[in-house]
């Protein structure tokens, strides 16, 4: 469904959308201004007696006093010395089998109804802890609803108990039967929380290979154990689970993750480096590569910088001192440096642009806006004319931009370019109403004039002179075109 | 401003029950610990804290110092800590180590976890590994299940919802789902009529069913008649789109936080932030909240020049005049005045915000991509945005969108669009691109082959090793979106040659400029217009099937003209926007309802992206 140019423009020059403009000159802005003045008489009045009755009282960090977000900042105020002590003894929590073994309150000895510590009275008054009652008899129950426990719940059974937190064995189902009738009776219980709980169960009873072979067909439960491994940040059974279901994507990527808690540059950019043998997809694998190469150059480029910076001798990084160091930063975050602090190095260097730009296939397009906005921040406005001009090899004498132009105005604009550079860009916007709309905008004057000029529209300029200044070269510019009597004007 | 209805609208229930349920509950499960003890709590449950309790509650049963979960040493001298926290394995592992930690110190404590709204076997099974079961930790879980942010929202606050269900399939929350349904329809039921879409929808009625079976109704008179549940995957067009109502704006640019927003030193003119609270009680606010941007400045205007009159009043007033003046009016004067300013202050904010961000344009843009047509242009504006390093999540937003709507990107523009994004953003991103895949939300065209010729080709791979890829694609939940032809037969994308008078809405469009109509609330108004799903089968065709309408048998039917029957829930599962609110409350307006909106948490696009991006340890 294509429909033509014109048929388009129609459709965003009907009023339909025209109510709704954030334009600057808006006049719906310029009321609201008003309303906020008017607001802002009155308040004065307002403030005089201000008894914040209806007011929440607000802290200085603007929690209101009181509210529970504002206590906790103050506790952490209040507590900010001993806060920076050192860190917490980190504890090994992946020692699951030792502490298993070690645990004063594993399944045997609650079986035998006592546990060490005496503290026996304490924890079975704890009505409400299922996890005891998940894997503990119900000690303190009359006999008579005991014999609950030892009659057999059938799998069904015990996936509605566990629905309900209340008390089940799993220990019983032994038989790899018993386990998937219970792992698929969960499912079709469609309750997550309980999946999880008998695939915990499975994976300590059973062998990973019949548990991953298992999972295959069962691709919901598949993925709760997918999860609750993510959870648990157990990647290296994770990376079993991926490899032994043939997702080679997935190992590809859950390694590659692995650099992200990499802080060291160094390590990280090997890391990287042992990356490329993972099967990625080909064109993510050019991708890994990419950020590997990216990364050594980085390395490089910041050794190089920093001394540079420290030796003072470069006059570029005493004006403009880098705010931060380039490791890590994406391609385009490099490119833009590259073309700030090294924008004229021959390519053979790695900081160079160009090599830049070799190295990683940049586009032309691309390649361009990012040196346009590094130029202008610095305000090198011969460059930013040179990367125009610098196309014209066929002898070209009008400048030419992958970019429209209207762009290239909004980049130089957002770099508080100066009028005169501005006029230049806005001059060769081809459409004259847009042109005339951004030259109104940034005030270049002669465009506007010339435009409305060869448009031959004689009411415009006749307005427009009310909005130059009075005596102006512009107004007297307009004058002498209002009196041109060669000119056949439209209206 | 405000739409008078056609047909009076029924009142809504009181939710403010709800509040003090959980409070009490809360109240409940402290003192279950008694003596003075530190409160730890995780950082998202400390605005819902708020919203039902303050420290003085706290405070009133013992509660010492307050400390937000931060994953540091512990530094409280209490010999009692307890802590509010969401089920999560980090989390239970640090207080693990909290406790190891004071035992190799030879430091005696009592611990109590509260988990809310429930506790996980996950949970259960770290604290069993790590051997502090019953060394003197207890846990409890507080069914704190249903937030009221406003007369008709109420949220679960459980943002982790969309991507632990949508993106990792994982259905630990199904049940908290249908538990929250089971406390409504015992409060406010029974319901008489259920109607839902989606995978997950069909489990939490059926979680939820399964519940109401069990236990017991109090025969009482049902205050809400009908209940919509609706998957978020359903409609991702609409939560992607920019929004344009006031209230979907300030979210979007200040983001509202459990029914508040921080407006910083720009929008209050002081050189303080302040914490504004933004529901139906700031009347200046509740005026505005659904219309349309370009309708708020005009209110505001009119509302200062009242404001001024009223003030002015009191010009040549005598002393006694002055008197009742000060007594009868200023305080309320004032009161709009402090309004009047801060939402003058947010609309100057926002439009400073959006100039700058060339809005007009990346609107245009997104209307295109819901018309279809355009699409090189559309591509390339996208482009640019990438190439220029403009924000990373409208990139990524915008590059969703033309996805959805296009049925996925042909193999050479999403190359070249991944690789520029990639080169513009950080290769990290390849995991989020990933993701999105895996959800559906940024694809590959799949030349000449649908998504269910190959799904079948993969049933009979799926044992086989080397299927690898196709396993991949099989086992994401992903689905096409036929957005265009939804768009067709529910007409969803109005015909723009016709003038669309943005202060008199004529439809739902008019919460995007009227350039579409939200699918989601389109869904919900056919399906109530008639009373289910017939006439609609080609349409829940296209949106992968999943639907349902159950009638109760609680003899409510034989009332149905009864004022509940206009009350209509409709539970977002996954998150819904305040875009998708204003444009229920048009339709109630229209049609004579009410709606309460339920959500597991308010969203919008930049959290839904959020909570996809993987470029983050």
């Amino acid at each position: 469904m294509m429909k033509s140019k014109t048929d388009e423009e129609d459709y965003w020059n009907s009023s339909k959308f025209k109510a709704f403009t954030f334009d600057d000159e808006d006049d719906e802005f310029s009321r609201l201004k008003e309303s906020k003045q008017a607001v802002n008489s009155i308040r004065r009045l307002v403030e005089e007696d201000d008894d914040e009755e209806d007011v929440e009282k607000i802290s200085w960090s603007g929690e209101p006093v009181g509210s529970i977000s504002w206590s906790v900042n103050e506790t952490a105020a209040s507590n900010q010395r001993t806060d920076r002590e050192p860190a917490f003894p980190k504890i090994n929590t992946d020692t699951s089998t030792t502490s298993k073994s070690q645990s004063g309150y594993s399944l045997s000895s609650l079986f035998k109804g006592k546990t060490k510590g005496g503290n026996f009275q304490q924890f079975t008054d704890s009505l409400t802890d299922s996890s005891l009652r998940l894997y503990a008899p119900e000690l303190r129950k009359p006999k008579s609803e005991y014999k609950d426990y030892i009659s057999d719940w059938s799998p069904e059974e015990t996936v509605q108990r566990m629905q309900h937190g209340k008390a089940v064995s799993l220990e019983k189902f032994r038989s790899l039967q018993d386990k998937l009738l219970l792992l698929d009776f969960s499912v079709s219980a469609n309750d997550g929380n309980v999946i999880t709980a008998v695939l915990i169960y499975l994976k300590r009873t059973l062998s990973k290979e019949v548990l991953f072979r298992e999972l295959q067909s069962r691709q919901t439960a598949l993925r709760h154990l997918i999860c609750y491994l993510r959870e648990s940040r157990d990647h290296r059974l994770l990376q079993e689970l991926f490899r032994a279901l043939g997702r080679t994507e997935d190992v590809a990527l859950l390694q590659y993750k692995e650099h992200l808690s990499i802080a060291d540059e160094n390590k990280r950019r090997d890391f990287l480096k042992s990356c490329l043998s993972l099967p990625f997809s080909p064109e993510d694998f050019s991708l890994v590569q990419d950020h590997y190469t990216l990364l050594e150059r980085q390395i490089i480029i910041e050794a190089t910088d920093r001394q540079a910076e420290r030796g003072g001798k470069l006059e570029i990084f005493q004006k403009f001192p880098r705010k931060a160091s380039i490791l890590n930063m994406p391609l385009i975050t490099t490119l833009y440096y590259c073309c700030f602090y090294h924008y004229s190095e021959a390519e053979g260097t790695f900081s160079s642009p160009l090599n830049v730009r070799q190295t990683f296939k940049i586009s032309e397009k691309q390649f361009f806006v990012t040196a346009l906005a590094a130029r202008a921040k610095l305000k090198a406005w011969s460059d930013v004319d040179a990367l125009f001009t610098s196309r014209n090899w066929l002898g070209f004498t009008k400048k030419k931009s992958p970019l429209s132009f209207q762009r290239v105005v909004d980049v130089l604009q957002k770099n508080s370019a100066p009028t005169q550079v501005l006029q230049d860009y806005v001059a060769l916007v081809d459409d004259a109403e847009l042109r005339i709309t951004l030259a109104q905008k940034h005030k270049c004057h002669d465009i506007v004039i010339n435009t409305y000029r060869d448009l031959k529209d004689r009411q415009q300029l006749l307005g427009y002179r009310g909005k130059v200044e009075r005596g102006s070269a512009e107004e007297r510019k307009i004058d002498e075109l209002l009196t041109n009597q060669q000119i056949r004007w439209k209206n | 401003m405000a739409h008078s209805a056609r047909r009076d609208c029924p009142e809504l229930p009181d939710f403010s029950l709800l509040k003090r349920l959980a409070r009490d509950q809360l109240i409940y499960l402290l003192e279950q610990l008694p003596g003075k003890k530190d409160l730890f709590i995780e950082p998202d449950l400390m605005s819902p804290l708020d919203r039902i309790a303050n420290v003085s509650t706290l405070k009133q049963h013992e509660v010492d110092k307050l400390y937000k979960v931060e994953y540091k040493p512990v530094i409280s001298t209490s010999d009692q800590l307890c802590f509010l926290i969401r089920p999560r394995i980090q989390t239970v592992k640090w207080i693990c180590d909290v406790a190891n930690a004071d035992k190799a110190a030879g430091k005696f404590r009592r611990y109590k976890i509260i988990f809310t709204p429930q506790k996980f076997y996950s949970c259960d099974a770290v604290l069993e590994e790590q051997g502090i079961i019953g060394e003197y930790v207890t846990t409890d879980e507080w069914s704190f299940y249903l937030l009221p942010l406003d007369d008709d929202i109420i949220s679960l606050e459980l943002p982790e919802f969309f991507r632990d269900n949508f993106l990792a399939g994982d259905q630990r929350w199904v049940r908290t789902a249908g538990s929250a349904l089971h406390l409504l329809h015992s409060l406010y039921g029974p319901f008489s009529k259920i109607y839902g879409i989606g995978r997950c929808s069909k489990m939490a009625y059926e979680s939820w069913r399964e519940q109401v079976a069990e236990g017991e109704q109090r025969a009482q008179k049902a205050e809400i008649g009908k209940v919509f549940l609706i998957d978020r995957d359903v409609d991702f067009v609409t939560p992607l789109c920019s929004q344009v109502v006031y209230e979907g704006l300030v979210d979007d640019i200040f983001r509202i936080k459990c029914g508040c927003v921080e407006f910083g030193p720009e929008v209050t003119s002081t050189d303080k932030s302040m914490k504004v609270m933004l529901n139906s009680q700031d009347k200046v606010f509740n005026e505005i909240r659904n219309e349309h941007f370009s309708n708020v400045f005009g209110f505001l205007s009119q509302k200062a020049r009242n404001l001024q009159t009223a003030y002015d009043k009191r010009r040549g007033m005598d002393i006694k005049q002055m008197k009742t003046f000060v007594s009868d009016e200023l305080k309320g004067l004032k009161q709009e005045h402090r309004l009047l300013s801060l939402h003058i202050g947010a609309s100057e904010s926002i439009m400073k915000k959006k100039t700058k961000q060339d809005f007009q344009e990346l609107l245009k843009t997104e209307h295109s991509l819901l018309e279809g047509f355009e699409i090189r242009e559309s591509i390339s504006f996208i482009e640019e945005h990438i190439n220029r390093q403009v924000s990373m999540i409208e990139s990524l937003r915008l590059l969703c969108l033309l996805s959805i709507t296009e049925n996925g990107l042909l193999p050479k523009d999403f190359r070249s669009l991944k690789t520029q994004y990639l080169q513009s953003y950080g290769v990290d991103h390849l995991l989020t691109f990933a993701n999105l895949r895996q959800l559906g939300l940024l694809v590959e065209q799949q030349p000449g082959e649908t998504m269910t010729v190959m799904e079948s080709k993969v049933g009979k791979l799926v044992n086989d090793k080397t299927g690898g890829k196709l396993t991949d694609a099989f086992s994401s939940l992903a689905r096409k979106s036929h957005f265009r032809a939804l768009s067709r037969k529910l007409n969803l994308v109005p015909k723009s040659d016709e003038e669309y008078d943005l202060r008199v809405p004529r439809d739902m469009a008019y919460i995007f400029s009227g350039a579409y109509v939200p699918l989601s609330c389109k869904l919900v108004e056919q399906v109530l217009d008639r009373d289910g799903w017939t006439g609609l089968e080609e349409v829940t065709k296209l949106l992968n099937g999943h639907e349902f309408a159950v009638t109760g048998n609680n003899g409510a039917d034989s009332k149905a003209k009864s004022d509940a029957q206009r009350i209509v829930l409709v539970m977002f599962l996954g998150g819904c926007t305040f875009s998708e609110i204003s444009a229920l409350r048009f339709l109630g307006r229209e049609r004579g309802f009410r709606f309460i909106v339920v959500t597991t948490a308010i969203t919008n696009s930049s959290r839904i992206l959020e909570s996809l991006l993987d470029n983050h340890v």
